[in-house]
């Protein structure tokens, strides 16, 4: 195998570039098929209403529509499912109830689609949404969590009594927990709201129908992460098309933050009403329907303790969560709270006893499902308050109490992985390093001075840390399986290597701002010793690429490298073969290495182009070998990735306003072997920005009667330029053993580290005022930090 | 009833009848199929669709088509000549200021239109003039690299 | 989001505009109060009279002891207009703080005092600078003194068929005028905006936008301040009863409690930078 890196590790520019800065992109909605007319919907007003009568007779006659379907038209197709089983705690499924593509009795959520409207422009698909004449009536609805399993609360569903999805347990026997925290020196307490968020990726979803009768063939143009999981969703649950006579294109794609990977109704609708009216059907997003629609995410009620010996040593845990799961289970709404949150509670500490208790709530507000960095956050905002908080109450240094309680470093080789108390088995890690480089890049041993002497001149700083870790590379097939999965998790990459050399790699991953194009080509130019120029990568359409689960869960260089990796490996394998025979040497005598097969110890070789023409060209080959130099691999990981990293953040509040304003942060990273710095700290930026969006800015408020009060970009308050400081940066790679590439991933770590860090940092400037808060509720606007501090 | 419209886009000269709801984005992406110009709100919010407009940054979804009548129309397409790219397309490009690339022809578009009126901006003046362009990606940080390097550039 | 239909008629006069105006018209100038709420259709004009091409509508001349403003000005060429900042610095503080860049490249006073939000920006600024606002309508023209403009949310003294044609600015040497706002961090648009203005040493004008059903002059401040020398004391005293009495907004980002507190935190601010 090539020993070359002219490309892993530097910062190569992106090839993907070029068609966006000139505006060439092409994402879904700059797609015109022949014919194509354009759908709107009907959605329902109410959280909670029963459909009395529906009246379409004038809306059908409107100019330019084609056709209106209801809830009574799709009544025979399922609805969407869930692709993760959670057990009740007593053994018992959990509840599922259909998630219809149309409603047809009763809206559980303001935006529930009562009627798809299909017109020749999109201005008469418009005009005719008020025409259609809904009677409703309009019910009581409950919208938080925590009051929704309460005895009397309107329910979603009639056959799901106290609004419980599942009850859900991991850890140690709570017994045990209980005990352990009794005896604790110290018990630092928090009860909190990890707010619901908006993903807001700024490509409003976007899909487009086609069927074609000739071929009884359906293609539909959807802004996803993961098309072919979406083939198969909604060709084998929903739909029941064999998936043979469906292609799913994910074209360029505007951003997901995970709020892209579901499959959503409305993609089954035009696909299936496509069909019912022989015309291509185009649906956009509006901004006010991706509020209403667009999977939330978060959206926890928590109360956590933390018990502490009198040295600070960490002694238990306890979670208690209720998850608001949203009016129904979008497709991986039911793992994020459970696998996603409850096994990253060990954090970086040693904690030897820890319990969380889940319950899965349904309410009258949209799904709630993975939102960068899915759980892992709010698992990771939990332990790093508690932490920071715990050392205030303690009079303890927040640096110091970690450095107590880090599970020391381990490099997953020589020393064994660490196995947790929450089922997971950590790859390898230095949390340390990540803590005392964060330390020096802050320059923390000035930073005590430097708000003493603040204080002075009236102003307010505050110091906030955050160190965490989180479970990526997902997932290994058989363990997810084994906690409810309803899918495997592995990637598929083919690499083909054309005639003349240049190489055409296939991923089932998918780029919608990540830079695929450019890393993986990186690795496999590097890899195959051959220029990047020479190597294309093409994702994003079921009928170019043979299969793929898609990215999120910072997933695609963990998996989809992986796969691709596997395929290089069966093609240098090949090659060695094909080179053995023309140089008349013996295979195990033939070494691989930038670009060349040559005979051990000589000067004998052939080129990579050589022997790539030689396989497609076999006139002077082995036997009994197949042309052709073309592989795919499928990878399935044997363990997931644990990057982990220290983010620290320095606040000033106006004393008079509230108003915090973000100074500094410093994120440092370890992502594991690093592909692209260049473009790794451009996923951390973006990464903090969001969570300190999630910290300072953003956040869903419903009103009593289930309506987002804030649902846009008028009164949702996105982080913007002027919000964010430059970001500083540093890493550190500590490998991950059980890969081939070494790499964790890297695109949720700078939202997962950095919610806690900011709010820390604001308690942190309270407490130096004498103010001694123990929590303020995020977002954390003027008013809640002014209400705080009077 | 239809309105006449002549509007130069980029340099061409366009002659239609558009409805007069029409707004100006939808021209453009529409009729013109020019789609670098893009939709990310309905409230004038995100600014993924600023154009110039007789040389200055507006939000093309909150124009009509009709009122664009006898302008001078600039979007994306139009920035580089004769196959350069503008300074500020090699400096998103060079300073990795874009992902997923949906917000960046309007963050360029307002930022030719902050260098036009102050070609060395401090950073929070860079910031400021961003006020009316979401990016959900990059956290702003290598954006503002860009129009730096684009500002040392021109 | 996308209009209901409407019809459409570009006009080059002030005249030629009331002619065109109907009772299911509306005008268009910049368009970005008007448009954004026929998006969402909670406007739905029949016909819309474009004003913007009328050339006398636009620009900022100086006339004596005051400056006027046409209505059609964007709130870009005030906020970067010479003799706005060097005469009328809260107006072009006013102007800078609108929106966004695209937004003040487009909207324009006229549209803007027409609409009265209750937390626009120009509203607390003339109030403040006690301009008077110029108007024509079929039945002639006539001058509505700021103070008496606004009347309740989204409501102002314009009468049917009537436009916004210019705002006039009494100027007086020596003055000083501030104007400082706390956005809502999403709109930007005023949670507090305080103007002030310091006509002669006995006289300082105070109105705030964001705080109330629609932008007011508070009186109560002003007495406390009149004849007296801006110092520590008048200005806490200023402060203790500015806003008190008033109907106070409160929505999910700000409530009727903080806003109040912001008002008086926003008013010694202002008061401090006029001293």
């Amino acid at each position: 195998m090539s020993a070359t890196t002219a490309y892993i590790g530097k910062s190569v520019k992106r090839v993907e570039d070029k068609r966006f800065i000139t505006g060439k992109g092409k994402y879904t909605d700059d797609i015109i098929l022949p014919g194509m007319v354009h759908g709107t919907f009907v959605r329902s007003p109410h959280a909670n209403a029963n459909i009395k009568k529906i009246d379409i007779t004038k809306a059908k006659a409107m100019p330019g529509v084609v056709a209106i379907f209801t809830g009574a038209h799709v009544a025979a197709v399922n609805g969407v499912p869930c692709g993760w089983q959670v057990n009740f705690k007593n053994g018992a499924t959990m509840k599922e109830p259909k998630h219809p593509l149309l409603v047809a009795d009763r809206t559980k959520h303001v935006g529930d689609p009562v009627a798809f409207i299909i017109a020749n422009t999109r201005e008469q698909a418009k005009d005719a949404i008020e025409a259609v004449k809904v009677d409703y009536e309009k019910k009581g609805c409950v919208t938080n969590p925590a009051e929704a399993v309460k005895p009397g609360a309107p329910l979603v569903h009639d056959d799901v009594p106290n609004n419980i999805c599942f009850d859900w347990e991991l850890g140690n026997p709570k017994a045990e927990v209980d005990e352990a925290i009794s005896k604790s020196a110290h018990v630092t307490t928090l009860d909190f709201v990890n707010q619901r968020l908006v993903p807001n990726a700024i490509e409003p979803r976007s899909y487009i129908g086609s069927y074609d009768e000739t071929s009884d063939k359906y293609t539909l143009y959807t802004s996803t992460q993961n098309p072919h999981l979406i083939r198969l969703l909604m060709c084998a649950f929903v739909l029941g098309i064999p998936e043979h006579k469906v292609r799913v294109v994910g074209p360029d794609v505007g951003g997901g933050f995970g709020s892209k990977i579901f499959h959503y109704t409305e993609e089954a609708l035009v696909t299936w009403c496509s069909k019912q009216i022989g015309k291509p059907i185009k649906w956009t997003s509006e901004r006010a329907e991706s509020f209403l629609m667009d999977a939330h995410g978060r959206d926890h009620v928590t109360k956590a303790e933390m018990g502490f010996d009198k040295e600070g040593k960490i002694m238990a845990l306890r979670v208690k969560t209720f998850a608001n799961l949203g009016a129904y289970l979008s497709t991986f709404s039911t793992c994020v709270p459970t696998y996603l949150h409850g096994t990253l509670l060990q954090g970086l500490y040693t904690t030897p006893k820890i319990n969380v208790d889940v319950t899965g709530v349904f309410t009258h507000t949209n799904a709630v499902d993975a939102y960068r960095g899915a759980g892992r956050p709010e698992a990771t905002y939990i332990l790093e308050r508690l932490l920071d908080l715990g050392a205030l109450e303690m009079g303890m240094d927040p640096a110091e109490l970690r450095f107590k309680n880090f599970i020391p470093p381990f490099d997953g080789v020589k020393q064994p992985g660490y196995q947790t108390q929450v089922a997971l088995q950590y790859d390898s890690g230095n949390y340390e390093g990540v803590l005392k480089k964060g330390l020096e890049i802050f320059g923390y041993k000035d930073f005590r001075k430097q708000q003493k002497e603040a204080a002075k001149s009236g102003k307010l700083l505050g110091v906030g840390f955050s160190t965490y870790i989180e479970a990526c590379g997902i997932a290994p097939s058989a363990v997810v399986g084994s906690l409810g999965a309803r899918a495997g998790l592995y990637e598929v990459g083919q690499v083909r290597v054309q005639p003349t050399g240049k190489v055409s790699v296939f991923t089932g991953s998918h780029s919608h701002g990540q830079g695929h194009e450019t890393t993986f080509a990186q690795v496999v130019a590097d890899k195959l010793g051959i220029p990047m120029e020479d190597v294309d990568i093409i994702h994003g359409d079921s009928d170019t690429v043979a299969f793929g689960m898609g990215t999120y869960g910072s997933r695609s260089i963990a998996v989809g490298g992986s796969a691709i990796v596997k395929s290089i490996d069966k093609i240098v394998e090949k090659g060695k073969k094909i080179a053995a025979h023309k140089l008349e040497a013996s295979e195990k005598d033939i070494e691989f290495a930038d670009g060349k097969f040559t005979i051990k110890g000589t000067n004998k070789s052939l080129s990579f182009g050589e022997v790539a023409l030689t396989a497609y060209v076999p006139h002077v080959y082995p036997k009994d070998l197949e042309p052709g130099l073309d592989f795919s691999s499928f990878y399935d990981p044997a363990n997931f990735t644990y990057p982990f990293g220290c983010h620290i953040a320095m606040v000033e509040i106006d004393k008079e306003t509230g108003k915090v304003t973000l100074k500094r942060f410093v994120a440092v990273d370890d992502v594991g072997t690093v592909i692209n710095p260049m473009i790794v700290e451009g996923q951390i930026h973006g990464g903090v920005a969001q969570g300190v969006g999630q910290a300072l800015l953003e956040g869903v408020e419903y009103d009593e009667d289930g309506q987002i009060a804030n649902g846009s970009y008028m009164d949702y308050c996105m982080p913007r330029a002027d919000d964010m400081p430059m970001f500083e940066t540093g890493s550190q790679v500590t490998p991950c053993p059980h890969n081939p590439l070494g790499v964790k991933g890297a695109g949720e770590a700078g939202c997962i580290g950095s919610t806690p860090a900011v709010v820390n940092a604001v308690i942190d400037a309270l407490w130096s005022s004498g103010k001694k808060v123990k929590d303020i509720r995020m977002p954390l606007t003027p008013e809640r930090v002014w209400n705080a501090m009077n | 009833m239809n309105v006449k419209i002549k509007v130069k886009v980029n340099g061409v000269e366009y002659s239609h009848e558009v409805e007069p709801r029409l707004l100006l984005a939808h021209y453009l992406r529409d009729t013109l199929r020019l789609t670098g110009t893009h939709i990310g709100c309905d409230t004038s919010g995100c600014g993924a669709c600023t154009i110039h407009v007789n040389g200055k940054a507006v939000k093309s979804c909150t124009l009509l088509a009709v009122q664009a009548d006898g302008c001078d129309v600039l979007t994306i397409e139009g920035l580089s000549a004769n196959g350069t790219l503008h300074p500020l397309q090699e400096g998103f490009h060079q300073e990795h200021g874009l992902q997923c690339g949906f917000c960046t022809p309007g963050m360029i578009m307002t930022a030719a239109d902050l260098l036009k009126n102050n070609p060395n901006p401090n950073e929070e003046e860079i910031r400021h003039a961003l006020e009316g362009n979401l990016c959900r990606c990059t956290g702003y940080h290598n954006i503002v690299k860009s129009i730096q390097y684009a500002a040392e550039k021109m | 989001m996308i209009p209901s239909s409407f019809s459409y008629q570009k006009v080059n006069s002030v005249e030629e505009a009331i002619k065109a105006l109907s009772a299911d018209s509306k005008l268009l100038a910049g368009g970005h109060s008007l448009i954004p709420t026929m998006k969402l259709r909670l406007n739905t004009p029949g016909k819309l009279v474009d004003i913007g091409a009328i050339a006398s509508l636009r620009g900022i001349k100086e006339s004596g002891s005051e400056i006027i403003i046409g209505a059609g000005t964007t709130h870009q060429e005030i906020a970067s207009s010479k003799i706005v900042l060097s005469k009328l610095p809260m107006f072009a503080q006013g102007a800078a703080s609108i929106g966004d860049v695209q937004v003040r490249n487009k909207g324009t006073i006229g549209g803007s005092l027409a609409h009265a939000d209750p937390a626009a920006d120009w509203a607390a600024i003339v109030l403040a600078a006690d301009a008077t606002i110029a108007v024509q309508g079929s039945k002639g023209s006539r001058k509505i003194k700021a103070t008496d403009f606004f009347k309740g949310m989204f409501t102002t003294a314009l009468n049917e068929g009537e436009i916004i044609t210019a705002v006039h600015v009494p100027v007086s040497a020596g003055s000083k005028s501030v104007y400082l706002k706390f956005p809502q961090p999403a709109s930007r648009f005023a949670i507090v905006g305080c103007a002030v203005m310091k006509t002669t040493d006995d006289n300082i004008n105070i109105a705030f936008t964001g705080v109330s059903q629609c932008a007011f002059r508070d009186k109560a401040a002003e007495k406390v301040l009149a004849g007296k020398k801006l110092d520590a004391s008048s200005i806490e005293a200023a402060a203790k009863v500015t806003v008190e009495g008033i109907t106070i907004l409160s929505d999910h980002y700000a409530s009727e409690k903080y806003r109040k507190h912001l008002a008086k935190v926003y008013l010694k601010r202002a008061l401090i930078a006029v001293a």
